[in-house]
């Protein structure tokens, strides 16, 4: 900043005692300089000195309250009263702003903590929040498993409708993706298969890599992962704008059960529909492992067969789908305690359905690696 | 002192409204409407369920871009200026949105320096404490600064929404239902509120109500909006004294009367 003419005050030395003289566009495109100007005038002026305010030729709140802050409201308005040619809105203007900043000084703010004992709060906030899900989940389990038991005995309290309604909307659906998503998969693990066995003459034992492993671990995981990202975020979705909207609450109100009403279906069709699509999941798998064998290893079908039939137990069969229910109680489960959890807002809604997610996720793949290490303690 | 005795002759037009037409699909919401918004009043404008006052609101604004007719804010027509020009003029409006409208990634005190940031190049310090200022002014405590949109009540809304459209001094100010869903209390509150900043800031108000008792507290003039157009525009007497069924019903029906009643004492105890 040049120091030419102040062009917003002027302390007029001439006179005794000095007057200080404020004139000029006080608003808040200016705010720097105005700002800067006052600064400059610290400790030539104090308390006593007159001031003129009648050369303001605008004034708005920003301008108001730096004068405010520099002369202090109640100086302000001594001197507001005493400026005859001040237009009765300016004096309104200078007069309102004056209070409110009394109130903004008298309202102290909380002081800013050190960012250390920021972080660690947030540590032990997140460490609670985890414990806090965690137990809730085991709640919500027990509160579900509670409701089906209660009506498993009573047929007239099955929701027939709504379970066919969501085993379409989660099973049938999905079928096309699941299909071509472990395909795909199939493919991949093959040509790996391939490439590795191959350097020890070993290529016929991609069939049984392919087997195995689609029938014990990827067609459950991969179609068990597809539906924590396709369903539990849709229960969520769901659930969390009817709570958001109040018309859990007006379950409620209607002597109705929500857990009943709401969760039991899905949890039942989830139940219903992931074994099923495991299985489609495993027959695709195979199927697009076979067809890299046919074409790119010169094994012909009838030798995948063949070997197929003699090298895979049904154990293997039995081992994957036996996951199956644990992952689709689970991934139903957490999907409807995030929508429950869903408080007013639809951002609250967007992140619920991010958890209920990231959740599902996480616990089908810890679930999958526990059961892996058990089953293969237990040689099955 | 209150503004309703200031109904000075009409002055400086800053909103003009030519044969507006807007409509959506089949449904034709306003057929040639006109209306004239002086400086320095505080128009009021209303009209049932349905007839487009929120989307006269959008229209005078540019949210809106109308099937037909004009609209001219300080003399120029907001669709036709370049994204500056239009942008420079959209800094002297202020919105209070009917839900506030408040960013809810924001805190309060952020909702209200962002504009100042952005548009006023003020540093983060300056516009933190300008926004302490404005909130102040709209009668709420510092604590409310840190806080974000989803932990206030709705009047606590209301008015931080009113501070950030504060923020940069307009000079007309576009109110939706401002006391919409407030109790009493806070519905008078801010009716005062908006009277002391009408005369401490000189605004120019733009204001669409349900409200009867605002539209007798604070209202200089009154636009009825009925049948696709304004019907009647003027003073509170002119319009309650013109000759249409649903003007009558709405100002001379059980609760238009019991505001009335209530205008007229709290004029006689001022």
């Amino acid at each position: 900043m040049t120091a030419t003419a102040p062009t917003f005050t002027e302390l007029d030395t001439a006179l005794t005692p000095p007057r200080l003289r404020i004139f000029g566009e006080w608003t808040l495109p200016h705010y720097a300089l105005l700002e800067h100007e006052l600064e400059q005038l610290r400790g030539r002026v104090d308390a006593q000195t007159p001031v003129d305010l009648d050369g303001i030729a605008r004034l708005d709140t920003a301008g108001a309250a730096l004068l405010a802050e520099w002369l202090g409201a109640a100086r302000l308005r001594d001197i507001a009263a005493d400026s005859p040619q001040l237009s009765p809105a300016r004096r309104a203007l200078l007069e309102t702003i004056g209070t409110a900043l009394d109130a903004y000084r008298h309202s102290a703010r909380p002081k800013p903590r050190s960012g250390l004992l920021l972080l660690l709060e947030r540590i032990g906030r997140a460490v609670e929040s985890i414990l806090r899900q965690a137990l809730l989940l085991l709640g919500f389990i027990g509160l579900t498993l509670e409701t089906l038991a209660r009506s498993v005995f009573r047929p007239r309290r099955w929701r027939v409708t709504s379970l066919v309604a969501h085993v379409e909307q989660i099973g049938l659906d999905a079928v096309p993706i699941v299909s071509l998503l472990s395909f795909l998969v199939g493919a991949v693990v093959a040509f790996l298969g391939a490439t590795v066995l191959a350097d020890f003459g070993a290529s016929i034992y991609t069939v049984d890599l392919i087997a195995i492993s689609f029938l014990r671990e990827f067609g459950v995981l991969l179609t068990a992962i597809m539906l924590a990202g396709r369903t539990a975020s849709a229960f969520t979705a769901q659930i969390g704008s009817m709570k958001s909207r109040e018309e859990i609450d007006a379950i409620r109100m209607l002597g109705l059960d929500p857990v009943e009403l709401l969760v039991l279906p899905r949890v039942l069709a989830l139940l219903i529909s992931l074994p099923l699509l495991s299985f489609i999941a495993m027959l695709a798998g195979i199927l697009g492992g076979a067809l890299v064998c046919v074409f790119a290893l010169d094994i012909t079908p009838a030798m995948f067969l063949s070997v197929f039939h003699t090298d895979t137990d049904l154990r293997h069969l039995l081992v994957g789908l036996s996951k199956a229910p644990a992952f689709a109680f689970l991934i139903a489960v957490i999907g409807c305690l995030e929508g429950f959890k869903v408080s007013g807002s639809a951002q609250s809604v967007g992140e619920h359905t991010t958890s209920s997610v990231v959740q599902s996720i996480f616990v089908v793949i810890l679930i999958d690696a526990l059961a892996a290490l058990f089953f293969m303690e237990m040689g099955w | 002192m209150s503004a309703v005795a200031n109904t000075t002759a009409p002055g400086e037009v800053l909103i003009e409204v030519r044969g507006l037409v807007n409509r959506f699909g089949k449904q034709t919401v306003h057929a040639g409407l006109d209306l004239d918004v002086f400086r320095g009043e505080i128009l009021g404008v209303v009209g049932g369920s349905g007839t487009g006052k929120s989307v006269l609101l959008r229209a005078i604004v540019g949210l809106l871009r109308p099937t037909a007719g004009s609209v001219e804010v300080f003399g120029e027509n907001l669709l036709q200026l370049s994204p500056q020009r239009r942008s420079q003029i959209e800094q002297r409006f202020g919105v209070l949105f009917q839900s506030g409208a408040l960013f809810s990634s924001l805190t309060v005190a952020e909702n209200i320096a962002l504009p100042l940031i952005e548009h006023a190049g003020l540093n983060r310090d300056d516009a933190t404490h300008l926004a302490g200022v404005k909130l102040a002014l709209v009668g709420l405590s510092m604590d409310t600064a840190d806080k974000y949109p989803a932990a206030l009540s709705g009047g606590m809304i209301k008015r931080a929404a009113l501070a950030r459209a504060l923020a940069l001094d307009p000079e007309i100010l576009f109110l939706d239902e401002p006391t919409a869903g407030l109790d009493p209390i806070s519905a008078a509150a801010f009716d005062q509120l908006l009277l002391t900043l009408h005369d401490a800031l000189g605004l120019t108000v733009f204001l669409v109500t349900h409200d009867l008792d605002t539209l007798y507290t604070v209202c200089s003039r009154v636009a009825v909006l009925a049948q696709q157009k304004v019907l009647v525009a003027g003073t509170l007497d002119q319009v309650a004294a013109a000759d249409d069924p649903w003007v009558h019903d709405y100002f001379h029906g059980p609760r238009g009367r019991a505001a009335e009643q209530a205008a007229e004492k709290r004029r006689q105890e001022n």
